[in-house]
Formats: C-alpha cells, structure tokens, sequence
C-alpha cells in the first residue's frame, strides 16, 4: 500500500501544469525524433539534455524520459510507411510492418504498432512500480554466463527466423558475427578487423548502418525491381472508423505478440548488458516460435509488429531499473540520462530510492503520464504518416534514398559509415536475389557484440571449462532450452528422413 | 551518436554566423561549435567527466559556440588520437582524455602517434584507484585480502577494464610485489566491473570511486586499500599502498588537450576556458564528491607531465610483458 501512495504522489507531481506541458513537449518530440531515421531516443536525449539545466531535476528527468518515451513509439513510424528503421529499436518492426504497409494496410500496422507499445509500456510500468528493488537484485545475478546463455537462447530462435533454410540462415548469422567483431576487441584491447587500415572501422561497424543499409537502400532497390516504379505505395484512408476497426483486429491478431513482447522485452531491458534492441528483436524471435503460423512472419504478421513493438516500450522502462537502482545504464539512452543525473547532483544507485524518494516516484508517475500521451498523440499523427505513403513511388524513393544517407551519417558523423551503408544495400539486393534471409544478420550485429565478451569472460572465469554455462543455477536451464531449440530441426529432419524412408 | 548534435548545431550556427562579423574582439574566440573528443565510449566515467564540463561551460555561458561532445572509444582511444591527429581544423579541435593516452600510443606504435606533438589545454584533476571487495567477503583489511588471495592459489577472480587498462597495471603490480596470482577478467567499461562486484561475480576490484560511489553508500562494497600518495578525504580510514611499504601510487588523469598544430591564440582561449571551468564552484564540488584529487597544472608543466607519465607507462607495461 506503502507503493500505491508514492505512486499517486508521484503521478501528482507530473501533472503539475510544468511537469504536464514537459510531457506534452517530450512525447511529440520524442515521436518525430524517433521517426527520423538515424536519429534515435540517444541523439534526442542528448541534444536536449542541456535544455534541462532550465528546470528543478524532477521535470529535467521527466521532460527527457518523456522525449525515451515518445521516440520508441515513433520509431515504428518510419519503419512501417518508409522501410527504413527509424531507429535501432524500431528494426524488428520493419520485417512485418513494411510488408503489412505495402499491402494497403499501414493504417493497421501503425495502429498496431502504437496499441501494442501502449500496452508494452503499462505492463513494464505496473512491474516497475512493483518489484523495482526485487528485480535489480535479478539483474545483480546476471554474469556473464547467465547473459551467455540468453544470448544464445535467442540466436536459437532466430535459427527458425529465416523460414525453412536453415544452411542459409546459418550463414547470413556468421556474416553478422564478422561485422560485429570489427572494429575493438575488448578483451585483448588491441584494434582487429580494420581492413585496409581504414580508421572508420575502428569504431567498428555500427549497427543502425547495417540496417539502414539493408531495409532502407535494399529494400528501395528491390521495389524498384519487381514494381519498375509502377506502384504508389497505398491508398490507405483514415478515419476514425477505421482506427476503431483496426484495433480490433489488432488486438485479434497482435495479442500474442504484444503479451510475449511486453514480459520479454522488460526482462531483457533490466539487464545492464542489452536495452531495447535485442529485447525487440527477441521477442520477434519467440513471438515467430510460438505462433500458430509463422510462415506468416516476414510478410505481414499482425503479430509480427506487435511483438517489437510492445517490447522496445516495455525495454526502455525496465532499463531504466539498473540506473535507478544500481547506476549502471542498461541502454545507450539511459547511460546519458544518468550523465545528466550525475550534473543535476543525484547519486543514481542502491541509495536512490530512499535518498530521494520524490525524485524517483514523480519520474516513475510521469511514465504513466508519458506512456498515455504518447498512444494519443501518435494515433492523431496517424493519417499524417499515412498521407505521407500516398505521395507516388517517383517521389518515395527519392526520398528514401536521402534519408537513408542522411541516416547513415548521423549515426555516427563519419563519412566511411555511408560508403559502408550503401554497399550494405547493394549487398544485401544481392542477397535477397539469392534467397538468403538478412533478419538474422542483423540479430547478429546486435548481439554479438554481447555474446562475444560474455562468453570469453565465462570461459576464463572457469578456465576454459564449457559446463560452466550448464552448472549454474540460472545459466543451465536456459543454455539447455537454447540447445534444444538449435538442434530440433535437425531432429524433426532427420525423423522425417526416417519416416520417408520407411 | 552525439555527432548529430554537432550537425544541428552547426546549422544553428551557420545561420547566426552572418550576425556575427559586427561583434569581432581582439581576442581569438571559436567561429565555429568545438569539437569536444571523448576518448571513451558513452556512459563511462571519462564519458560522464566530460558532459560534466560541457555542461559546465553551457550553464555559466562561457563560450561563444558550443563544445559539442563527441565519443570516439574504438581501440582504446586510437580512435580518438587519430581523429585530434588528422583534424582539419586544429584550432576548434579538443579532447578529453584518460591514460589510454600515455599507453595506447605506447602499446600501438603503428598508430605513429607522438603525444607531445599535441597541445596541452589543462589538466582537471586526477583520479585516484581503490581496491575493493564484496562485504559478504568478510575481508576488512588489506593483509587479510592478501591471505585469501593466496590460499585461494590462482583461482582468485578479480574484473577489470582490459589488459593493458590502468587497473590491470595496478593488479599487475600487485602480484609481482605480494607473489600472488590474481585471474582477471576483462569488461567493457568500470560501470559493469562495479556492477559484476556488487553482484559477486567477481570478487575484488580496482576501480575509481566515482564508478564504484553508489554501492559503497548503500554498503555492498569495501574499500581495503587507496593507491593515492595521500589518505583521500572521503576515505579517512583507508590505508595507502605507500603505507604498506611500497612506493607505488596510482592515479586516472582527467585532462584537456588540443589537436597536433593547435595556433598559439586558440591554445590561449582553450587554457583560459577551462582555467575558469576549474575554478568554478560547481567544478570543485564535483571534484570533492567525486573524490577526485585536485591537481592543476599549466602548459609548460603538462608536458613535463607528459614525459613523466610516459616513462612511467613504458615500465609498467615492460614488467607486465606487453
């Protein structure tokens, strides 16, 4: 009870009219933010974060985790009407959203998209409220094993990601594991994989790059192909009938996904290690196992953008758990909140909660605030984003091909990453030309750089001694379920190779 | 990521630019926003130090274009070393660095880079290292660590930053001058060490208190041994590696330099910037809370420092086998 009367204190203190008209602000900008593409919920933080230094912490804090907030539902935006992700937590939604959108129906994938992030953000909001303390002890109990394990438990999902070649999607999971070593290696400290001796690669190749590369630039050229530029995209209509419409089938057909995206996506949003990315694109992963009909997914799975999307909601609220709680950022967009935390004089840590209760609670208010400001706002900017689609296909791809470079450059303001996203576009045409699916290299570029140190930290910690990822208490049973997963289609092959023979 | 702030606000910039021919001074002043390298990835305590003075310099207006931050980690700072080495513009070029800038020029002599070709700008403040361990330990003094770590024969666990990093450099000194062998496990950045501390995956630390601060007020962790040549105010009770006999101490330095051919005007406006950055309250409160030991030196003394801290470097890295 002691919770429910700091929580309504704490939604009290964001309605006040500064703490109200923030919100309002954050949430829109945070929508446009997030539907640039290359622009993400980190550059919009960061650009902001001195405006902040107008206000007292508390609206500091909330105007920001407002603008977090706003840019994980504008991500789906561009995703879905454009192809080009609009932000690195918005990739997962390209795989069904731009597919639902070229079918005609995008108005039911944005509403889809804003439904489910609403509901990923109330779920981790109410888990948030409840056991914050409990859960960052379960971050706590996460090493390197144990976040070993994960990782391979969602590469084991993503093996039936690529429809039925499993050789191929084998291959295009390496591909993404050798960009994801270039660049540093963090064990050694020594540079490795700079080609050429390139500078650019020292940072390694970033991953919105790849994306943008692979779904903005290669997917326009694919259209161009197979249409010859005869189409216009869609001819969607809005009105408030059919929003009403689409919400139903989108709760019909998105509930799955949104349910497993929510839960998953704030698990793995607490751990120190992940944030939204992978959460987004795990949940896809599981999402696509579970489903009665995964051979819907890739071409316009209700589900499909459910999953993604209620989970980077659901991900950016739980990772803000170990910075409230611990002061150790779980994505690249809190680590600068918790700058900002620092130069507004908190100490972000076990300490937190007790040491500035109004601080805390007024931000963990203002996600509710946030969270329903945000679903209205994007469901009135809907038949905006929906007009945009109906401009012709002349005019589309034009403006594809510029966001895209403009997105690749603000990524990380390096002319080396446009080259690389363009020959990532041409690439991965050819690829697609091939037949070989790219969703799990681009799951690769995300976790590898996660599973690789996690994995040779385990390996060290037991000297080199593999049950080390089967004894543990955590580590065990998810490395065992991530094997079982990797090796039943090779099982379910070989029965029906068995049953074909006899 | 930051980059994209410098973009807007270069835009921002260009346009006011045409109102800015009127109100031309004397003295040399940025035409342009400063490009504030950081030679570490986002969110670690170099990366945190940094916003810290951009924000500084933001709040009190102290500049006339903004320093706009901006992470260059790869490499263990060669990302950043080649960037201020190739900048084409020296004069609006500056970074915030760590000792990844004395021992990765050492440790990647391909990278043909030669630190006192840089300009230097002004040294912040130093950051001292602790040993640290998990309370559940039991461990309370430096001696009593020293048993345990002995009888537990080379299966000791201890995380830190990377081989080669500033805390594997003190590590190593410990096991040559104690005779003990420590298992060291690599992380990305001091965040996560103190995280996999707190959370007893590993079971002792040498680590900056800014990044170990929050679990040692609420207790998780415990400090045995500072590696400052002083007690440090904030750890009055602490013994230092001097104490204990040996003439070692160990400090992160927090400085500002300019790029290689940086002019002599711009070096002026640099020094005096964050001259008055230093003497800012907000500065110095930081430091205390921090437990950052002051330590300010001008251009000359810098390089000195410089050498010194090279030479140091180079032998420390020679002892560890590098």
């Amino acid at each position: 009870m002691e919770i429910l009367g700091h929580l309504s204190d704490g939604i009290w203190l964001s309605l006040q009219p500064i703490n109200l008209g923030l919100i309002l602000i954050g949430v829109t900008l945070g929508l446009f933010i997030g539907a640039m593409p290359g622009l993400g919920s980190v550059n919009g933080v960061a650009i902001l974060l001195p405006v902040t230094f107008l206000v007292p912490p508390s609206s500091a804090i909330i105007f920001l985790a407002a603008i977090y907030y706003g840019a994980m539902y504008g991500g789906a935006i561009s995703s879905i009407t454009l192809g080009i992700p609009g932000a690195s937590t918005a990739v997962a939604t390209t795989f069904d959203g731009r597919p639902l959108a070229l079918k005609g129906k995008a108005s039911l994938a944005l509403v889809t998209a804003a439904l489910a992030s609403f509901v990923g953000g109330t779920v981790s909001n109410v888990l948030f409220t409840g056991f914050a303390p409990l859960l960052a002890h379960v971050a706590l109990s996460f090493g390197p094993p144990e976040i070993f394990a994960l990782m391979l438990l969602a590469f084991a999902t993503f093996v039936g990601l690529g429809g039925d070649d499993i050789p191929k999607t084998i291959l295009s999971i390496c591909m993404g594991l050798v960009f994801a070593a270039v660049g540093f290696d963090e064990i050694s400290g020594e540079p490795r994989l700079v080609f050429f001796n390139i500078s650019g690669f020292m940072h390694g190749i970033n991953f919105l790059v790849l994306a943008i590369g692979v779904y903005g630039l290669g997917e326009m050229i694919w259209t161009i192909e197979s249409t010859r530029g005869e189409m216009t995209t869609t001819d969607a209509k809005m009105s408030l009938k059919t929003v009403v419409a689409d919400s139903k089938t989108a709760a019909r057909e998105g509930w799955r996904g949104t349910a497993i995206g929510s839960l998953l996506g704030f698990f793995v949003g607490i751990l120190p290690a992940a944030g939204a990315t992978p959460g987004s694109l795990m949940s896809y992963g599981v999402t696509k196992m579970v489903s009665r009909k995964p051979e819907e997914f890739g071409k316009g799975a209700v589900d499909g953008v459910a999953a993604p999307e209620a989970a980077n909601n659901s991900a950016s609220t739980g990772a803000m758990l170990p910075m409230l709680t611990l002061g150790i950022p779980g994505s690249p967009t809190t680590a600068i909140l918790l700058g900002g935390m620092v130069i507004w004089g908190m100490t972000p840590g076990p300490r937190l909660f007790t040491d500035e209760p109004a601080f805390v609670w007024g931000l963990i208010g203002s996600f509710y605030v946030s969270n329903v400001f945000a679903l209205l706002i994007n469901l009135a900017f809907i038949p905006v984003f929906i007009w945009m689609l109906r401009m012709p296909f002349t005019i589309l791809a034009p403006l594809i091909f510029v966001l895209s470079v403009v997105g690749g450059y603000a990524a990380t303001a390096d002319m080396h990453d446009v080259w690389l996203m363009l020959g990532f576009g041409f690439g991965a045409y050819a690829l697609r030309k091939l037949d070989y699916p790219l969703a799990p290299a681009v799951l690769a570029i995300v976790l590898g750089p996660i599973a690789e140190p996690t994995l040779r930290q385990s390996l060290l910690l037991s000297s080199g001694d593999p049950m080390i990822f089967i004894n543990r208490p955590i580590a065990g049973p998810i490395t065992i379920i991530a094997l079982i997963l990797i090796f039943l289609p090779l099982i379910n092959l070989i029965r029906k190779k068995m049953v074909a023979q006899a | 990521m930051k980059s994209t702030k410098r973009l807007l606000i270069g835009l921002i910039g260009a346009t006011a630019l045409s109102g800015m021919f009127a109100s031309a001074s004397l003295a040399w002043e940025p035409t342009k926003p400063v490009d504030f390298v950081i030679m570490a990835g986002a969110g670690g305590g170099a990366d945190q130090i940094a916003r810290f003075l951009q924000s500084v310099a933001e709040k009190k207006d102290l500049t006339s274009r903004p320093l706009v931050p901006n992470n260059k980690g790869g490499g263990s700072g060669a990302e950043a070393l080649i960037a201020l080495n190739t900048a084409s513009d020296p004069d609006h070029t500056i970074l915030v660095t760590l000792n990844s800038f004395f021992t990765t020029p050492l440790r990647q002599t391909a990278l043909g880079i030669d630190i006192q070709t840089f300009t230097p700008v002004a040294m912040m403040g130093v950051d001292p290292f602790v040993l640290w361990v998990h309370k559940d330990s039991g461990i309370t003094t430096f001696e009593q660590w020293l048993e345990t770590v002995k009888a537990a024969n080379g299966e000791y666990v201890m995380g830190g930053t990377g081989k080669g990093a500033e805390d594997s450099l003190v590590i190593t000194f410990i096991e040559q001058n104690f005779g003990v062998k420590i298992k060291y496990i690599p992380y990305k950045g001091g965040g996560a060490v103190a995280k996999d501390l707190a959370g007893q995956q590993i079971m002792a630390t040498v680590n900056n208190p800014s990044e170990t601060k929050g679990f040692y007020a609420s207790g998780d962790v415990v400090p045995l041994l500072q590696f400052s040549d002083e007690r440090m105010a904030n750890f009055p009770d602490i013994p230092t590696m001097k104490e204990k006999g040996k003439d070692f101490s160990y400090y992160n330095q927090r400085a500002v330099v300019g790029a290689p051919g940086m002019s002599a005007d711009a070096a002026t406006y640099f020094q005096d910037l964050f001259k008055t950055i230093y003497n800012t309250t907000e500065w110095q409160d930081y430091m205390q809370s921090e437990s950052l030991s002051p330590l300010w030196l001008d251009a000359d003394k810098q390089r000195a420092y410089w050498a010194t801290q090279v030479a140091n470097h180079k032998e420390l890295l020679a002892k560890m086998g590098e």
